[in-house]
C-alpha cells in the first residue's frame, strides 16, 4: 500500500510529464490557451492512461517479453516478442481511445461534447504512448502498481496544462516584446513552473 | 518527369524547413523529444538523423500509397507505417550504437507519436508525389535537427564543460583547480532546455517580423 503511495506522488510532482520529460507538449502548447479546454483536455488524458497503462502492462507481461507467452504452452519459454512493442502499444492507445470516445459519448454526451476533437487527438499524444513506454522499462510488478502509476502521470500532466492555461488567461494582458508573443513566452514560462517542480526532487519516497 | 529533379521549386522544399517555417519553432511539431534528448550533443545528432531518416522513408511511403489508401482508415495506416520504421531504427541503434540508444531510452520509441511524422504525412505525402515528398522529409529533419544541435550544444558546453564529449573549457579554469569558473549545472535540467527555445523563438522571430503572433 505505501508502495503504491509512493509511486503515485512521485509520478505527478518528481516525474512529471510535462516538466521533467516534456511528453505531450504538442497538444500541452495547442490547447492551453483557455482553461476551460485545457482541463477538459488534462481530465481526458487521465482517463485514457489510467485504462491504458493496466492494459499495456497485461500485454508485455503476457504476451511480448521473453517468456511471457509460457502460459499458452511451455515450448514458448524462449519466445521474445518485445521488438514488437512499439507497434503493440500504439494499436492499443488507438483503440482504447476509440473505445472511450464510444463509452463517454454514449453515457456522459455532455462531457463528449466539451471535449470535442481532442478525445480522438490523444491516440497520437506523446504522453499516453511515453507512460507505456516508461512502465515497460520500470518492471513493476504487478497490475496495481502499473494502474497507480498511469493515474498519477495523467493527473501531472493535467495540473501542468491547467496551471499554463491559467498563466495563459492572464498573459494575454500584459505588455510582452511583440517576437516573444505566443510561443515563446509559454516556452519560457513552462520552463520556470518545471523549475518550480523541481523543488519536488528533494523528497525521498 | 516534366521537371527538373532539383528545380527551384523542389530546393525551396528543402530549405523553408530550415528557416521561415522551421518544424520546431514556427509550426511547433515535435516538441517532445527535442527537448529530452538534448543535454548532450551527442544523442541530439543520433536523434536529429533517425527522425530525418523515419520522416524522409515515411513521406515516400506513403505518397507512392497515396492514391490507394482509403481516406477514412489513413491515420492508423500511417501508425503502422511509422511504427514499422521506428523498430527498424531502434534495432539498428541497438546493434551500432548501444550506449546513445540506452540514453534516448524511450525516446526513440516516441518517434512514432512526434508529431513532425503525421504533421508532414497529412499535410504534404498525402498530396505530392514521392520525390517532392522525400525533399519535404529530408528537409524537415533538417529543421528538426539545427535546433537540437544548438540546444545540445549550448547545454552541453555551458552544463559540463564539454562538446561531444571533448572538454573545451580548460580544467585549469576551474574553481576545484584554483580557477575562477564553475559549470552551469542548471544548463542540464529539463526546465532550461524550454527556456533556451523560448529564447531560440525569440531571435528568430525578432530577425523575421512576418512570424510574429498577435
Amino acid at each position: 500500500m505505501e508502495n503504491l503511495v509512493n509511486i503515485f506522488i512521485k509520478s505527478i510532482f518528481i516525474e512529471n510529464m510535462i516538466f521533467a520529460y516534456f511528453l505531450g507538449m504538442c497538444s500541452y502548447l495547442a490547447v492551453s490557451k483557455k482553461v476551460s479546454t485545457a482541463t477538459g483536455l488534462g481530465i481526458a488524458v487521465i482517463f485514457v492512461l489510467g485504462i491504458t497503462l493496466p492494459v499495456d502492462y497485461l500485454l508485455e507481461n503476457y504476451v511480448l517479453r521473453e517468456g511471457a507467452l509460457i502460459w499458452l504452452s511451455p515450448s514458448f519459454a524462449t519466445v521474445d516478442l518485445s521488438f514488437l512493442s512499439f507497434i503493440m502499444f500504439i494499436a492499443v492507445i488507438a483503440s482504447i481511445v476509440q473505445l472511450v470516445e464510444m463509452i463517454v459519448e454514449k453515457f456522459a454526451p455532455v462531457l463528449y461534447n466539451q471535449l470535442g476533437i481532442f478525445l480522438p487527438l490523444i491516440a497520437v499524444n506523446c504522453a499516453i504512448l511515453g507512460g507505456s513506454l516508461f512502465m515497460q522499462q520500470k518492471e513493476f510488478v504487478n497490475i496495481g502498481e502499473a494502474s497507480v502509476y498511469g493515474l498519477g502521470s495523467g493527473i501531472g500532466w493535467f495540473l501542468a496544462i491547467a496551471g499554463i492555461a491559467a498563466v495563459r488567461e492572464k498573459i494575454q494582458y500584459s505588455n510582452i516584446p511583440a517576437p516573444l508573443r505566443g510561443l515563446g513566452i509559454t516556452f519560457i514560462v513552462t520552463g520556470l513552473m518545471g523549475l518550480a517542480f523541481m523543488g519536488f526532487m528533494g523528497i525521498k519516497l | 518527369m516534366s521537371e527538373a529533379l532539383f528545380s527551384k521549386k523542389n530546393l525551396k522544399l528543402l530549405s523553408d524547413p530550415l528557416g521561415g517555417s522551421n518544424p520546431i519553432t514556427v509550426q511547433v511539431l515535435g516538441v517532445c523529444s527535442a527537448l529530452a534528448v538534448t543535454a548532450q550533443l551527442k544523442p541530439a545528432i543520433v536523434m536529429s538523423i533517425s527522425v530525418t531518416v523515419v520522416v524522409a522513408a515515411a513521406n515516400v511511403i506513403i505518397s507512392l500509397l497515396r492514391n490507394t489508401i482509403p481516406n477514412r482508415i489513413r491515420i492508423i495506416v500511417q501508425l503502422v507505417i511509422i511504427a514499422a520504421l521506428v523498430i527498424l531504427v531502434d534495432q539498428v541503434l541497438k546493434a551500432f550504437v548501444y550506449d546513445v540508444s540506452k540514453q534516448l531510452s524511450v525516446f526513440v520509441g516516441l518517434i512514432i507519436t512526434n508529431c513532425i511524422l503525421m504533421g508532414r504525412l497529412e499535410a504534404f505525402a498525402l498530396g505530392n508525389r514521392p520525390w517532392q515528398s522525400f525533399l519535404d522529409g529530408i528537409g524537415n529533419g533538417a529543421g528538426y535537427g539545427i535546433i537540437l544541435i544548438i540546444i545540445g550544444t549550448v547545454r552541453e558546453l555551458f552544463g559540463s564543460g564539454s562538446i561531444l564529449g571533448f572538454r573545451i573549457i580548460p580544467d585549469s579554469w576551474y574553481i576545484a583547480n584554483g580557477g575562477f569558473y564553475a559549470n552551469n549545472g542548471m544548463m542540464l535540467l529539463p526546465p532550461m532546455a524550454l527556456i533556451l527555445v523560448g529564447i531560440i523563438i525569440w531571435i528568430q522571430r525578432s530577425m523575421n517580423k512576418k512570424l510574429i503572433e498577435n
